[in-house]
């Protein structure tokens, strides 16, 4: 745990104005970057003789559409030397494009290519972004909190055109989300209703 | 002269050739196109995600005990170890602490997943080099181990068995000393197969010194587990980041010298044989005990319990229509999957259901090298280094 507080310590003075915010939590390091400062705390955390993040463990993405900077990307690391993991993070705007680090981590090719295909978020410098887990010809970006759970288009094979044919979702019933939060207090859209009925009221 | 030899060369076109995504070498649905000149690899560019489900959006639509199921579903050769993942991210969470039993059935069933997908693998990658017997042998192993699973949990695959707090249920009557009496009798199977396969001569020449991986590259490409202990370095999440009951246990680390498919086979069948041990001292230090937390507000209560209490009752229906609730957090977890590193990175609102929950799989990483890996092999050499990649489609494309 100290080595933990010591290590942090370490990346925080060396890379001063870089960092918007560090945390310990669960034994793991947190911290928060600029979009534009990703390259060089990338390299550094890599080759720096105190830190020695050598392996990249996972890229994604977390969305969040209610607030401005819509997607937050999270870069997972760890350093074998050290026995230690880091999370690092920052937020950009729906459309912005960011930096690939492939150059820096070659197992961030797939990665990077996951997140496009998964969130529509763009990189720059990517030697090859193509869509990697869904359908070829595939539309939209599942992961995506707007995306629905049942999608847009199923595919099944037309015997009247002998080929594999993609159609509308047709759903023999309503998909049905149950709101079972707190039952108790009175599900959300009777508090709406009541609220309505009382506005009017008055 | 000249000009009658400019005249004689031919342009020569490399061959584009579709590995799969139906080849029985290709563990699953890999659709990987090589571009062949002659009979060796130039390239080869893996298409995946045919196997695609979408689990972590399904996830994000579920409360924490219903997306327990989803995990079983991704390495299927192992179902348990990535429940584990997912129980420990929830834990640490929570904060609550787990029933020194529930830890030891969890480490025993994770390790008896690791015989699972150890005896898949090596004896299918026998098959792939040309070896029958060796699968036949294995799989009837598999099988009992299976029923081990299917009298702890219900189901032979699909186990649904851990829980955030420990396990579903204690083992049934007998299933104890059933496992141990397998544990006495197992190392003369994998006996048995090392006669078969380590010192033979064919699958020594069709895995020595094929895919070796330097450790620089074991690193940069993110690679795990046998991956990258076949290549020197000694590292295993058991013993450096150690989860449940593994600091308690007595157990080593196989590493390989040289990183090539044989080495990572040797050190297959050597954690085979370090499994059968931390069976064997899970069943000697077992006791009785709870095997759940006792935290109502996370353990539904027993059947005998509603019948008797208004208050057990109660929880038993918030448990299962709105399920617990996990504060705000966000977490990184992973656990020594047989295959590598199998991380859940959590996401909570403070609602009964995850914002978000990426699954780290390690063969992902694994298959996205084949590239570096094939370059400049023959061809016949593909379906031996998939082979020792260890790839199972589940978890690949979740």
């Amino acid at each position: 745990m100290s080595n933990l507080i010591d290590l942090e310590k370490k990346i925080n003075s060396e890379l001063t104005t870089k960092i918007n915010k560090s945390e310990i939590k669960h034994n793991q390091i947190y911290l928060e970057i600029d979009k534009e400062d990703l390259i060089s705390v990338v390299l550094f955390i890599k080759s720096n003789n105190n830190t020695k993040f050598r392996q990249l463990i996972d890229i994604t993405v977390v969305d969040y559409p209610e607030r401005t900077q819509r997607f937050k990307i999270v870069y997972l690391f760890l350093s074998h030397e050290f026995n230690q993991r880091m999370i690092l993070s920052y937020d950009i705007n729906e459309n912005e494009i960011i930096p690939s680090i492939t150059t820096i981590f070659p197992s961030a090719n797939w990665m990077e290519r996951e997140v496009f295909d998964m969130y529509g978020v763009s990189f720059k410098d990517h030697p090859d972004l193509r869509r990697i887990l869904t359908d070829y010809g595939f539309d939209g970006h599942p992961l995506r909190k707007d995306f629905p759970l049942t999608g847009h288009s199923e595919v099944r094979y037309s015997e009247e055109e002998k080929k594999v044919i993609k159609e509308p979702v047709k759903l023999e019933q309503n998909y049905r989300n149950f709101d079972y939060e707190s039952p108790w207090e009175g599900t959300k859209y009777i508090n709406e209703q009541s609220k309505n009925i009382n506005d009017k009221k008055n | 002269m000249n000009n009658q030899k400019t005249l004689m060369t031919k342009k020569i076109k490399n061959l584009n050739l579709n590995f799969g995504p139906q080849h029985p070498a290709a563990h699953g649905v890999l659709r990987l196109i090589l571009e062949l000149d002659g009979e060796i690899v130039e390239k080869a560019d893996p298409h995946i995600g045919l196997l695609h489900r979408g689990t972590e959006k399904l996830i994000e639509n579920k409360t924490y005990m219903q997306a327990v199921p989803y995990f079983d579903r991704l390495d299927y050769v192992a179902p348990m170890n990535q429940e584990h993942a997912f129980a420990l991210a929830i834990e640490k969470i929570l904060k609550i602490d787990v029933p020194i039993r529930a830890q030891f059935i969890r480490v025993m069933f994770c390790e008896i997943g690791r015989i699972l997908s150890h005896i898949l693998n090596v004896t299918t990658q026998a098959l792939d080099v040309g070896a029958l017997t060796p699968s036949l042998w294995g799989f009837e192993e598999r099988e009992t181990l299976m029923t081990f699973y299917e009298r702890a949990s219900g189901s032979r695959l699909h186990a649904n068995y851990f829980r955030a707090g420990g396990v579903h249920q204690d083992l049934p009557a007998g299933l104890e000393s059933d496992i141990a009496k397998f544990c006495d009798n197992f190392p003369k199977i994998i006996n048995d197969l090392e006669n078969l396969l380590t010192d033979n001569r064919i699958f020594k020449q069709r895995n020595v010194d094929i895919g070796i991986v330097s450790k620089e590259d074991a690193l940069d490409y993110s690679f795990s587990g046998v991956m990258i202990r076949g290549s020197g370095i000694p590292w295993d999440l058991r013993k450096s980041q150690p989860y449940d009951c593994y600091k308690e246990l007595q157990f080593k680390i196989p590493v390989g010298k040289n990183g090539d498919c044989y080495d990572r086979y040797l050190c297959r069948v050597e954690e085979m044989k370090e499994s059968i041990s931390i069976i064997k001292q899970c069943l000697a230090k077992m006791e009785k005990g709870p095997v759940k937390t006792l935290d109502g507000k996370i353990t539904p209560p027993s059947k005998k319990e509603i019948k008797q209490s208004m208050e057990a009752l109660i929880h038993h229906f918030k448990l299962f229509t709105e399920g617990y609730r996990v504060p705000k957090d966000e977490i990184y977890t992973a656990v020594e999957a047989p295959k590598g590193e199998f991380g859940v990175y959590l996401i909570s609102d403070g609602s009964s259901k995850p914002y978000k929950c990426k699954i780290r799989a390690p063969g992902f990483s694994h298959l996205q090298a084949m590239d570096y890996l094939i370059k400049g092999h023959m061809l016949a050499d593909v379906p031996a280094v998939l082979g020792s990649l260890d790839i199972v489609f589940g978890e690949v494309d979740r």
